[in-house]
């Protein structure tokens, strides 16, 4: 009898042990992987990996009616979606900074929300070091969304749908700003942006082509701008002084880091879907990718910690002459996702 | 044959939980920690404007917050075996009475020697994401726009403070650049006895002043204000062995 208990008892063991290794391997080598999140095949394997926070269906369904829905503004006014659109790859069209509640302008340009599984830190000045806290500073500044997390989670809690989408997501009755935080997550986790011309030339997929200038435009890239800009992300995710003015208004990295060598430091930004993303810079001082371009053709100020790449043999900037700027745009604009950029996965539910 | 599947699931789950709770070693007891805190030795009172707390530079000031965490508790036996209690971290504040006695829990029944702890929080949780409990963020003790736990607040006011309404603010964290967490090691006068059965209590004394004085001494007329950063090391290193007393309660 004790002989099988110990048979009975070891066999469930083994089969609990078979299930859960099956369930992690289905189908793919990535543990982040599912329905919702695949590593796309020329990307690295993501830093945030949805570990202590299951992707499901519905925990994506939750983070996107919280990411549309105003009650998280102290006015309810506004959502995240007012500042993050999806058709400017959820950054902000038109507006050089964010804009919160009761008409405050801030001083930063919306960031663009793709990818973010790949970013180590967020932010203009890669202040925040989690993508799952990374919502925080919009939900709290007084010049954003302007709210605290106890009013968010007292909200959540008094509402009538979020305390059974909650339930279903978590498995628990309660409602915390961890949960609140996680469910959000789990929609702009999700938020890959993988599937521009650019990726199908470079998977070889449904027979994809750059046409000639994009393939000039390329060359260029290579040469002149893929040093930060790195391929896939189309960022090294460092911070870099590029010359915008002598002596930056704006602290940057220095606010961050404490250190002077930092100041008018800001991350370099990812340039996909940069055609349906402008303003640009930091502070969206610049309106079309050819001011951009001729910022760093002719505008490059001398600062002291400019970027030792914008002053390469005592020359400041990249010289690139007109007809360069145009092969190198129509280069930028094969890194659109238009499939992304219409995705009604990521639209606001009805 | 279902009836003994049925059993030996029970068996192995009943089984699962008591390893589970217990940490494996089954036998284990309680600590309480009970909290003092106190300005030069004297009981700190908030906003007590007749106390004439003074600093080290002889500036007088009133505290109207004082906050900390304490996380990562490891006891060391009386054969020196060193045993960290697993998920510990406290948030003690003086305006909550409620924080200043707290629950030790699983310790492995036996005799320490002595105690030491983060003051602060530690990377993992620092860099983890969303956490919950004393960590949530909802405490107010987490900088959003540099991300990380405040490991010590102190506020208040100073005559002597140059700041707006004469007020001292000094939040103290960071870990990456400039770091404050700090570990606070004590021996204990005799060995703590850890039995299954009776809680043993703990007294820890935190002394505010101390902020102030040791390696660093702080004019209020000069520093009022920290937000992390290369000042609020200052303060990290000047309470880093001496911020508490610890003694072991009948």
């Amino acid at each position: 009898m004790k002989k099988q208990f110990f048979v009975v008892g070891a066999g469930l063991l083994f089969l609990a042990a078979v299930s859960s290794f099956s369930s992690n391997a289905s189908g793919s080598a990535d543990p982040a992987d599912s329905l919702l999140f695949r590593t796309p095949k020329n990307f690295p394997a993501p830093v945030y990996n949805f570990q202590g926070n299951h992707l499901t269906e519905a925990g994506f369904k939750l983070g996107r009616k919280l990411f549309y829905d105003p009650i998280l503004s102290s006015d309810k006014s506004i959502s995240c979606a007012n500042c993050h659109q999806q058709f400017a790859s959820f950054a902000q069209l038109d507006h050089p900074v964010s804009h919160g509640v009761d008409d405050c302008l801030g001083t930063r340009n919306t960031p663009t929300l793709i990818n973010l599984a790949w970013e180590k830190e967020f932010m203009w000045d890669g202040g925040v070091n989690h993508i799952e806290i990374s919502s925080m500073n919009a939900l709290t500044n007084p010049c954003e969304m302007a709210n605290n997390l106890p009013e968010i989670v007292k909200r959540l809690k008094q509402s009538e749908s979020y305390p059974a989408l909650f339930k279903q997501v978590f498995q628990t009755d309660e409602i915390n700003s961890q949960l609140f935080f996680k469910a959000i997550t789990q929609f702009i986790g999700t938020l890959v942006s993988a599937n521009s011309k650019y990726d199908q030339v470079i998977r070889h997929e449904n027979g994809a082509k750059f046409t000639d200038p994009e393939l000039s435009g390329y060359a260029l890239f290579k040469t002149n701008c893929a040093a930060c800009h790195s391929e896939p992300l189309f960022t090294d995710q460092s911070y870099r002084n590029k010359g915008l003015d002598l002596k930056s208004d704006d602290a940057g990295r220095d606010s961050i880091t404490h250190l002077a060598s930092d100041h008018g430091k800001f991350r370099v930004p990812t340039l996909r879907n940069v055609e349906v993303s402008s303003p640009y810079m930091h502070d969206g001082r610049f309106n079309t990718l050819e001011e951009v371009l001729e910022h760093y053709n002719s505008g490059v100020h001398n600062a002291p910690n400019l970027d030792p790449l914008l002053k390469q043999n005592g020359h400041l900037g990249i010289s690139l002459n007109k007809q360069q700027q145009s092969q190198l745009i129509a280069f930028l604009k094969t890194l659109t996702d238009r499939q992304f950029l219409n995705n009604d996965l990521f639209k606001e539910p009805k | 044959m279902k009836r003994i599947i049925l059993v030996s699931v029970a068996v192995w789950l009943l089984a699962g939980d008591i390893y589970a709770s217990a940490g494996i070693k089954a036998d284990t007891g309680k600590v309480y920690l009970n909290f003092k805190n106190e300005v030069n030795g004297t009981p700190l009172k908030l906003n007590d404007t007749t106390a004439h707390y003074s600093n080290a530079n002889h500036d007088h000031f009133t505290v109207s917050t004082f906050k900390y965490y304490i996380s990562n508790i490891t006891l060391t036996t009386t054969d020196n075996k060193e045993v960290t209690i697993p998920n510990t971290y406290y948030l003690v504040n003086a305006a909550d009475s409620s924080s200043l006695k707290q629950e030790l829990k699983g310790v492995p029944t036996g005799k320490y020697k002595a105690i030491s702890f983060l003051i602060g929080v530690d990377s993992t949780r620092n860099f983890g994401g969303a956490q919950s409990g004393c960590l949530d963020p909802a405490n107010g003790m987490f900088w959003t726009w540099n991300s990380g736990y405040i490991f010590l607040m102190l506020e208040g006011n100073s005559p002597q403070s140059a700041a707006k309404f004469h007020k001292l603010t000094f939040h103290v964290g960071g870990i990456k650049r400039q770091n404050t967490l700090r570990t606070f090691s004590q021996s204990f006068k005799k060995p703590m006895l850890i039995t299954v059965h009776k809680p043993t209590s703990i007294g820890i004394k935190a002394d505010a002043a101390v902020l102030f004085k040791g390696k660093n001494l702080i004019d209020f007329s000069k520093l009022s204000y920290t937000m992390g950063g290369p000042n609020a090391v200052l303060l990290a290193d000047n309470y880093s062995d001496s911020l508490f007393t610890i003694e072991l309660l009948k």
